[in-house]
């Protein structure tokens, strides 16, 4: 049985629905310029810039969204299914400021500190997918999107979760990733990467976000909606309402991005969160948070659509056990949820920072999560007759072949970052200092894969002409600036 | 007037009750209570016991809403009998605030106004997705003491360099203060881009703005 946690009944979820179909007609979804035509051409009535749509089609148009798909590898392989229960996770991404390693302090991110992240999730199992998790700041503003996909797909064979900064910008994004996988048609058959796309509460798809799900459902290339209500703020209090919202949002989105290209990958998801009324701050590791994701993630699932949340974040400034405790847990839970794609790990600060330390923590909360919705398993005919048969009541079950068969299947053993009383770990360091070592352990590991080396050129030369575009000198975190002034030699 | 009607208009503000603090400004008003007296002694104590109580985590942002709401509904019904006398309520500053270009987000920025106004300061609040160019002119225009800058976004927080150029550029930068404010910002950045503070939260935007006009009297003498 594969362990299951729900906040919604069925009647619950139905309600919601209906007031999710009622909202998104009156009062109707503020729309771009962009998409009113195709709004109108499907029949929705558009006045001063609000859409008012009819339930009937934005039902088929949720109906016409695929129940899955998958994202792919750089070897061209199935590697992350949005689909059904399956559970992915990814870490939290376009994040300003890094916790430095040294002074455990945040600063501004660097390139280097995208690259190194990027190298410890290659080397860690429980990320399916990579992020584009940091903005650059060696990098100018207008080219922050593509520069860090640049980077990610350079030192990673996994998938990506991104997102563009603009509208126009998502082309050159897209152009990047056409380059990598061997062109449009290739990127459309086995896309590598996701584009999160982010309504703005309440209720209001700008002309970015407009532009972005209907450029993105052309180009066949999947689309995260990322709807973020925040309860009691931008959002009604009650969480069963910013659910609604959450809903109307999504459907929203589902229907301009279907109306653009039906059949179009399109994923349910999102980052709500509560609102302090103490500090306006909106935590991401408040339980209300998780409950939220947990509930958003449900309508998607009973719509059988693919989804989305942000969780396995934290509040806390430095790596502590407030942190870590709020990690944890959303990352239980997320599990649980079954949710396709679960973003976060990694951040802290509601979201302002990034750390690697905690990214290899929480990559430990995450592989607990995944080894409890493995469930409990019957694993042969007798449960423990058959082993009392054998062992009797000397209970010497050390010696039993089922014991050496089976405790690898039944057992998780988590790297040293958690102390088990291994030899050489006791005392010496507390878990943000084992982090860090577990750190250089996986980045002395890490072994670059490049890529074919034509796709490699033309992605160099794409990034050096479009660098130079901004006054970019060199390729932070790729090449170095003299060798990049002499053309493609590494 | 009786000290237990100043205690009911400052009572009124705690409660964020708005038709009771107006319907006690109109009977001051009536009774021929100095409308000064009713602000010193009624309404802006109860902002203030507002103001700590938030501070000390007893009361909440909702909370804060409804007085903010009470007292301007009060002064709605006293501003006019201020000018009526010739006078008008000694302000705290004139704020310029906005949020920057590129970015639609507003809720902290409108917290942020809401206090400013209702600990005295007159807010010009210029909405959302605003250039550099129009935070220059409206400062000029309204001849602002501050001007606030927020930004909830990564990518639209470097915007708000912009303004401060933008200021810079138009000459005005040494006649006004700037305060930077939104999800991403730090004082790091704030110290950054050329900004005279940053504040983390909305009570604390009061508390920076208050501090700023200080500085900027200080420097006047």
């Amino acid at each position: 049985m594969r362990p299951k946690f729900e906040l919604l009944d069925r009647p619950l979820i139905e309600r919601i629905l209906d007031e999710a179909f009622q909202l998104i007609e009156d009062p109707g979804v503020r729309v771009a310029p962009y998409v009113v035509e195709l709004l109108r051409e499907a029949g929705v009535p558009v006045e001063d810039g609000v859409a008012h749509i009819p339930e009937a089609l934005a039902t088929r148009m949720v109906d016409l969204a695929p129940r899955g798909f998958y994202l792919y590898g750089r070897n061209g392989r199935p590697a992350v299914q949005y689909a059904g229960e399956n559970v992915h996770f990814d870490p939290g991404s376009s994040c300003l400021n890094i916790l430095d390693p040294e002074t455990r302090q945040p600063r501004p991110a660097l390139s280097a500190d995208l690259v190194r992240l990027v190298q410890v999730a290659e080397m860690l199992p429980q990320f399916a997918a990579q992020s584009t998790a940091m903005v650059c700041n060696d990098v100018p503003p207008e080219i922050g999107d593509w520069y860090r996909l640049l980077l990610v797909l350079w030192y990673s064979e996994k998938p990506v979760v991104t997102g563009a900064f603009s509208a126009s910008s998502l082309h050159t994004l897209l152009e990047l990733l056409a380059i990598e996988s061997g062109g449009p048609d290739a990127l459309r058959e086995h896309p590598r990467a996701i584009f999160d796309v982010c309504p703005s509460p309440p209720l209001n798809w700008s002309e970015f976000a407009s532009q972005n799900m209907v450029d993105l459902a052309r180009a066949g290339v999947p689309a995260e909606i990322v709807s973020m209500p925040l309860a009691g703020a931008t959002a009604p209090v009650t969480l069963a309402g910013s659910v609604v919202q959450h809903a109307a949002e999504c459907i929203s989105g589902i229907t301009i991005h279907q109306l653009a290209q039906a059949g179009s990958p399109i994923v349910w998801g999102g980052a709500p969160a509560i609102f302090d009324m103490r500090t306006g701050k909106t935590p991401m590791g408040a339980i209300e948070t998780a409950m939220l994701d947990v509930a958003c993630a449900q309508v998607g699932k009973y719509l059988g659509l693919p989804t989305h949340a942000y969780m396995v974040a934290g509040d806390g400034r430095l790596i502590d056990a407030q942190v870590e405790m709020e990690s944890g847990m959303s990352a239980v839970l997320g599990a649980l949820t079954g949710i396709n794609m679960i973003s976060g790990a990694g951040m802290l600060d509601f979201l302002a920072c990034h750390s690697v330390e905690k990214l290899v923590i929480d990559a430990e909360a995450i592989a607990s999560a995944q080894r409890l919705i493995e469930g409990i398993e019957p694993r042969g005919d007798s449960l423990a007759v058959a082993m009392f048969a054998q062992t009797g009541l000397a209970g010497d079950f050390l010696k039993l072949k089922e014991t050496r068969a089976l405790f690898r299947k039944e057992q998780h053993f988590p790297s040293a970052i958690i102390d088990r009383g291994l030899p050489n770990m006791e005392g010496e360091l507390d878990v943000a200092g084992r982090a860090r070592q577990r750190v250089h352990e996986l980045l002395a590991s890490y072994e670059r894969h490049p890529l074919h080396a034509d796709r490699e050129q033309e992605m160099i030369a794409f990034a050096q002409r479009e660098g130079r575009k901004a006054g970019l000198d060199g390729l932070p975190g790729l090449l170095r600036p003299d060798y990049a002034e002499a053309g493609l030699t590494r | 007037m009786a000290s237990d009607h100043f205690s009911a208009m400052r009572q009124s503000i705690i409660d964020g009750a708005p038709d009771t603090a107006s319907t006690l400004a109109q009977q001051a008003v009536a009774s021929g209570v100095a409308p000064i007296d009713a602000i010193n002694n009624g309404y802006v104590p109860g902002m203030h016991d507002v103001g700590e109580q938030f501070a000390k985590g007893q009361m909440f942002l909702p909370d804060m809403m409804a007085s903010a709401e009470a007292m301007r509904a009060a002064m709605s019904v006293l501003d006019p009998e201020l000018r009526k006398l010739g006078t008008e309520r000694p302000m705290a500053g004139t704020v310029v605030l906005g949020t920057t270009k590129g970015d639609i987000h507003e809720i902290g920025k409108i917290l942020v106004g809401t206090l400013l106004t209702a600990h005295g300061f007159r807010v010009h609040d210029l909405g959302v997705d605003v250039a550099g160019e129009k935070f220059a002119d409206k400062a000029r225009e309204f001849k602002a003491d501050i001007v606030g800058i927020s930004a909830l976004l990564t990518t639209t927080m470097k915007n708000q360099k912009g303004v401060v150029e933008a200021i810079e550029k138009a000459g005005l930068r040494s006649h006004l203060k700037i305060m930077v404010g939104g999800a991403p910002v730090t004082r790091r950045w704030a110290q950054e881009i050329g900004a005279d503070g940053y504040a983390p939260n909305a009570m604390s935007a009061v508390a920076l703005a208050q501090e700023l006009m200080q500085q900027k009297l200080q420097v006047q003498s």
